[in-house]
């Protein structure tokens, strides 16, 4: 049987483009079909924003990659309106087990809140991610949005003008050109965007390698995080074991530095491995292995004039925690609606600096919990291993250990502290929801609170008057009542002890500003600050 | 806000230093290595307060440097 990541989904087709005398211009230009790619891509078609994406390629991501979806990224799909069959389809999990050499040490149950449409986590191949993703955009081409995917089509130079960047593009039937007022770079970690720019990426390389087999199997583990410091089945080192849809198990094995990756690779040495670890007796088929090194880094700004990077083109996390394409999604989630903005000559083009400050914030948090969590799995001097030993040791009888057993701190949104858009915070209400905040999801009558927000600038009111709408240079605000009282979640997370508020709530279903009571000149000098218009 | 105790506050410090040392006896240096780390952590989790931790941290640092000397 083919599988979905063997098959092309967007096969390579000639565009009107190809035929044209002179380079046709397109408004917003998409580099790459990835997750990330995809979600600008959509984001911006469902507001009638014309977008095309090229990529290299013609099929969804090679193997299952990033497998664990995190909520707030579900919540934006859900605003793309593709949340829904990826959760259908995803494993859910909330227990994770931690095992140290021969035994079990601990396990911990995520303990999800109450209160929130969507799970902490779920796991999803990234070519199921894709392929959902390809469905959504064939969706919106029938709705008569303006989006579009080339196939094969790669883009090999660029060059940078003041009102739009020309790209020369290498098709099957030869090279073509196409201007781009803005270009949205999402292509990877090797960004041939920022080389061509000639923009440096730099960072910290760790000194390892991990082996990925992604096994079919009839297994009655149940669907919980197993993480192995130090087993039995591959000594010195961790692994790694995870359920996806389908009867398909992720195991990761570190295997350390130096290293034969070609003999690693050979099929009689992974099922080698992979019996030590399962059984004699296991049965199983490999569906992908791989091996991964990884590097923590980041680009020093987001946007280079016209063009503005997103994902790991931007940003490179180690795996552990889930940070890469959750990361990438929170990126495409700030720069949609600014980009939107400005294209309509509503905000300054300096409001897109905001996307890069905002971001920098969330991929530092990102680099620096994923930096951690590989400092503890995989220790680096004499004295780290004895005290990443001494923690495991202790965990197993001691709960006060257990916090600091680090196998991936699991992806949750960055507050944009000190953002340069945030207006004024009242401290009476709860800290969980300051200005810079993604919106926390709660019941309401009739649904949840995030299915209600999104896309327009809002006004959250609780118990306070309040006009309908207002609006100020062609940015409307939208008021939303709610009841304090509709869930007990919602008066916890948006009044705590208080008798009423009013939010400012951002497209991205951020926190842009919050008073105790309304004022129509606080709200609109918010609105100007969190668009970059003061 | 409590600050480090640096004065004497051990009862005992004879038989104290003695118990210390009698719990290394007989282990290797990675075994003692091993025990002092989870000693750490111990007394780390009971004192709790970063803000101490972190004066005691500095305190320990400072006691190995090398004296500042001019020859």
């Amino acid at each position: 049987m083919t599988k979905i990541f063997e098959t092309p989904l967007y096969p390579y087709r000639r565009s009107a483009d190809q035929d044209a005398r002179t380079p046709v211009r397109h408004p917003v230009v998409v580099i790459g079909a990835g997750p990330v790619g995809m979600a600008a891509a959509i984001d911006l078609a469902r507001h009638d924003v014309p977008v095309v994406i090229l990529d290299d390629n013609d099929k969804v991501s090679y193997g299952s990659r990033a497998i664990c979806f995190a909520k707030r990224p579900l919540e934006i799909l859900d605003r793309l309106g593709c949340g829904e069959p990826m959760v259908r389809k995803g494993v859910t999990w909330n227990t994770g087990k931690v095992f140290f050499g021969d035994e079990e040490t601990y396990r911990f149950n995520l303990l999800p809140e109450s209160g929130h449409k969507r799970p902490a986590f779920i796991n999803l191949q990234q070519y199921h991610f894709e392929a959902y993703m390809v469905q959504r955009i064939r969706e919106l081409q029938e709705e008569g949005r303006p989006i579009e995917i080339r196939g094969r089509n790669a883009v090999s130079a660029l060059a940078e003008h003041d009102d739009h960047v020309r790209l020369e593009i290498d098709t099957p039937e030869g090279p073509y050109n196409i201007e781009a007022e803005w270009l949205i770079a999402c292509d990877g970690a090797g960004s041939s965007t920022r080389r061509m720019l000639g923009l440096d990426f730099v960072g910290k390389v760790f000194e390892d390698n991990f082996l990925i087999a992604d096994v079919i199997m009839e297994a009655d583990f149940p669907p919980e995080r197993w993480f192995w410091f130090d087993p039995p089945f591959n000594r010195g080192q961790s692994a790694l074991l995870h359920k996806q849809p389908d009867n398909l198990w992720r195991i990761d094995f570190q295997i350390g530095w130096n290293i034969d990756r070609e003999e690693e690779l050979k099929e009689e040495n992974i099922r080698r491995r992979l019996h030590a670890m399962l059984g004699e007796d296991a049965k199983f088929e490999l569906e992908w292995t791989s091996i991964y090194t990884f590097q923590c880094r980041r680009m020093e700004s987001f946007r280079k004039g016209r063009v503005l990077f997103a994902g790991d083109a931007a940003h490179q996390v180690s795996p552990f925690g889930a940070r890469g394409a959750n990361s990438g999604l929170q990126d495409t989630d700030n720069l949609a609606w600014k980009l939107r903005l400005v294209m309509e000559g509503k905000a300054p083009e300096s409001l897109l600096d905001s996307y890069s400050s905002e971001r920098i914030h969330g991929a530092d948090e990102n680099i620096l919990n994923s930096t951690r969590s590989t400092e503890f799995i995989t220790p680096k001097s004499e004295i780290s291993r004895i005290f990443r030993d001494a923690v495991l040791d202790l965990a197993r009888e001691h709960e006060f250990a257990r916090p600091l057993v680090n196998s991936g701190r699991l992806s949750v949104p960055c507050t944009y502290d000190g953002s340069p858009l945030n207006g004024p915070d009242c401290p009476e209400l709860p800290r969980r929801t300051r200005p810079g905040s993604p919106a926390p999801d709660a019941p309401i009558a009739n649904g949840w609170l995030l299915d209600r927000l999104g896309d327009r600038f809002q006004l959250l009111v609780f118990a306070v008057n309040a006009p309908e709408r207002l609006e100020d240079g062609g940015i409307e605000v939208e008021t939303i009542r709610l009841d304090p009282d509709a869930s007990p979640e919602l008066r916890e997370r948006y009044l705590g002890e208080a008798d009423g508020a009013v939010y400012l709530m951002r497209p991205d279903q951020h926190v842009a500003a919050r008073w105790r009571h309304f004022d129509e000149a606080a709200v609109i000098a918010a609105l100007r600050k969190a668009t970059g218009r003061e | 806000m409590t600050s480090l105790n640096t004065r004497p506050n051990i009862d005992g410090p004879d038989d104290f230093y003695a118990e210390l040392l009698a719990l290394h006896e007989g282990l290797s240096k990675a075994e003692s290595d091993a025990l002092n780390a989870r000693l750490i952590l111990i007394l780390a989790n009971h004192i709790g307060d970063r803000d101490v931790l972190r004066e005691a941290m500095q305190a320990a640092a400072r006691a190995g440097e090398k004296p500042a000397s001019n020859g």
